[in-house]
Parts: C-alpha cells; structure tokens; sequence
C-alpha cells in the first residue's frame, strides 16, 4: 500500500501543458467536414438521380480535377479528425501498457487509410 | 486493459426486510444499499417499510426516522438538513442529489438509495471522498496576487465583477456532480472532474486574482481538463442548479483566447 499523500496522487507528474491544440483541431476538422460531407452527399445523390452510377460515370466523375480535389480534402479531414477523435477513446477507455500500443497503432491505421484513399483518387484523377 | 466484470465486492445480494410497525399509517418502501467493508460480506439492499404518516417530507428524514426507530446499523453522513453543508449527498431513485432536498412524494413507488457511484465505500451510504478533497485542493482555491493588499481597505470588485463568481461560488463541493460523470468514473486518478473544475473557473473569472495564466497552465492538460466531453450529466445532477459544463466550456475558451 502506498503512502503518498492524496495531494501528491492528484498532482501527479504535473500539467502535461498540452490538449487545447488537439481539442481545437478536432472542431475545426468537424466544421471542415459540414460543406465537404454535404457536397459529397448531394453529389452522391446527384449521380443516382441521374441513372448515371455505372462504373465508367463515376471514374469520370472522380476524374474532373475539382471533384478530385473535394474528395481528397474529405478524405484527409475524415482520417484525420477520425484519428483525433479514436485517440480520445482510448485515451478514456485503456489504460496500462495497451494504451500507448493502441494509441500508436490506431494512428499509422488512420495514415494507412488516408495514403490508399488519397492514392486512389490521384490514380483515377492523373490516369495511369 | 477495459475491465469488463465487477470485483467481487461490487455483486450485491439480497438483504433483510424491516416491517413497519403494526399501528403504521401510510407507509413507503425504501431499498438502501448496505455495506461494512470490515465484515468481508458482500454488500446487501436492506428494505424498509417506513410509516409516513410519522415522518418529515425528505428522504434525509425517512434515514433519520430508520436509524432512529428501526436499524440504528444504517450509515449516513448528514448535517446540515437544508441543503448547504453537502453531507449527505448520494444516489436517490437513480440521481446524485441531496437526501435533505430531495422530496419523498416527488418519487414514485419504492425508494432505491445508494451511495455516490463509482467511490470508494465506507460503509453503506458514505463514500470515500479524500481524492475529490485533494483534486479540490490542487487548483489552490485561493485567492493569489502579486499586487499587496491596500493597506486601508479590501481588494475591491465591481459589483458586475463580483456577480461573474456569484454562480460558481454557491457550490457546496457535494460531489453529486463529479460522480455522476461517466469521464469521472473512468479516469478520476487523472480528470480533476466537474466540482474541481468549476471551482478552478471560480477563481480564474475572480478579477481580483493575479496567478490566472499559472491556472490555465495547470489545467491545460489531456486529463486533468480535457477528459470532459460535453456530457453534461454534471449539470443535470447539480442539486443547487449550476452549471459546471458551461464553466469547463469557458475554460477551454480562456485557453484558446490566449493562443490567438
């Protein structure tokens, strides 16, 4: 049994001096999120109204430079505010050695995800 | 790792029953969560039939009346009777409140009562509450300047200066709120939780304090601040109605303003 005092338990290794960067850039991604999800959506929609959702209509429609723009700005906003955000659960939710492992596995997942998004537009967009 | 399963000690089994007496009036249920750590059983829920007719309106009064007349066994931390002393603070029906305020016609059928989640127990309704004092204690509330006081006079305040603490001042540091926050129950070693944080606020809007920027520098952390997300269930529980989420709102805004 420990005989720290409860003071010291609480202040611990003190005030990490750290967070609000993160916390600002979670709402600023979900801001950048509301015109990018919802031209998305519409575009989605769009595409089905028309009858045009065959294969070759939407490499097309990925191909126009300022759809393919839009879509890697949606791309990397979603990875990233998704990265900050699954952060936050483990950061609640683990604790103990898997914490640090989790916290550094979710963010190369999310750079994985980002890079093959990105990297999948470029290729329809540049056509090779 | 997540634990997902209870300690033993967290399974509570059946407890005894207290009839009322037989010349009883109007009577009413109350299931109350019993503990003794020292006895190595389990905890129980003890159920009492408890005469109204002869008993005050609160379910402080109903304890009271049950320690009194029927288990004096029964644990509870009160004082006060009206709401500013913060003792008796515990789970009622489901809600963080406080036993002396909490009407016992204002809840239907039987009446659950356990201590504060996620504490500590020791013993039945008496939660263990030395690190919510020593969270309170580590955001120094007091007042700190390096101006030295008039020597004629007090520090004054303008009265709309003094109306910004008027809200988070009128906290009794009850922890209805602290340990109704799911953040709370998850990483209170580390989150100083909503009554710290309100009370961190309180001296932060005090125009008289000087050490605002060593505040912020002590809360601006991923636990100790930022673990609230917004749940809100703080202010909901508050029994005197105030609003710790909107002063850890402001917090995160102070540190923002003073990036920009």
């Amino acid at each position: 049994m420990s005989r720290r005092t409860a003071l010291g338990h609480v202040l611990g290794l003190g005030s990490a001096k750290d967070g609000t960067g993160h916390w600002w850039a979670q709402r600023v991604s979900a801001v950048a999120m509301v015109p990018l999800g919802l031209w998305f959506l519409f575009s989605v929609a769009l595409l089905i109204g028309r009858g045009t959702v065959d294969y070759l209509s939407v490499i097309d429609w990925i191909a126009s430079p300022v759809n393919a723009v839009a879509l890697i700005l949606l791309i990397a906003t979603m990875c990233y505010h998704s990265a900050l955000g699954v952060q936050v659960v483990i950061e609640d939710y683990v604790h103990g050695g898997t914490k640090v492992v989790s916290l550094v596995l979710q963010k190369f997942a999310h750079a994985v995800l980002a890079a093959a998004g990105i990297f999948a537009v470029l290729r329809i967009a540049l056509g090779s | 790792m997540a634990k997902f399963t209870l300690p033993a000690n967290s399974r509570i089994g059946k407890g005894r029953h207290y009839d009322a007496p037989a010349n009883a009036g109007k009577t009413r249920r109350f299931k109350v969560y019993r503990y003794d750590p020292d006895s190595g059983d389990n905890p129980r829920v003890d159920s009492y039939e408890v005469d109204l007719s002869r008993c005050g309106p609160m379910v402080l009064d109903a304890l009271i009346k049950i320690k009194n007349e029927m288990d004096p066994t029964l644990t509870f931390r009160r004082s006060c009777r009206e709401g500013i002393c913060g003792s008796c603070a515990m789970n009622i029906d489901g809600v963080n409140t406080l036993a002396c305020t909490k009407a016992i016609d204002d809840i239907g059928g039987e009446v659950k009562i356990y201590p504060l989640p996620h504490a500590a127990v020791v013993k039945d309704l008496v939660p263990d509450l030395t690190q919510f004092y020593a969270q309170y204690a580590s955001i120094q509330p007091w007042l700190q300047t390096r101006t030295p006081a008039p020597p004629d006079r007090e520090r004054l305040q303008s009265k709309e200066e003094q109306e910004l603490i008027d809200e988070p001042s009128a906290c009794i540091l009850c922890a209805c709120c602290s340990t109704s926050c799911p953040s709370y129950w998850w990483n209170s070693d580390r989150y100083l939780g909503p009554a710290a944080l309100l009370q961190a606020y309180r001296w932060l809007i005090d125009s008289r304090d000087e050490a605002t920027g060593d505040r912020l520098d002590d809360l601006e952390d991923p636990f100790r601040l930022y673990r609230c997300h917004t749940i809100m269930n703080c202010t909901s529980a508050c029994p005197k109605g105030l609003n710790p989420a909107r002063a850890i709102a402001e917090t995160k805004k102070m540190l923002m303003e003073r990036r920009h």
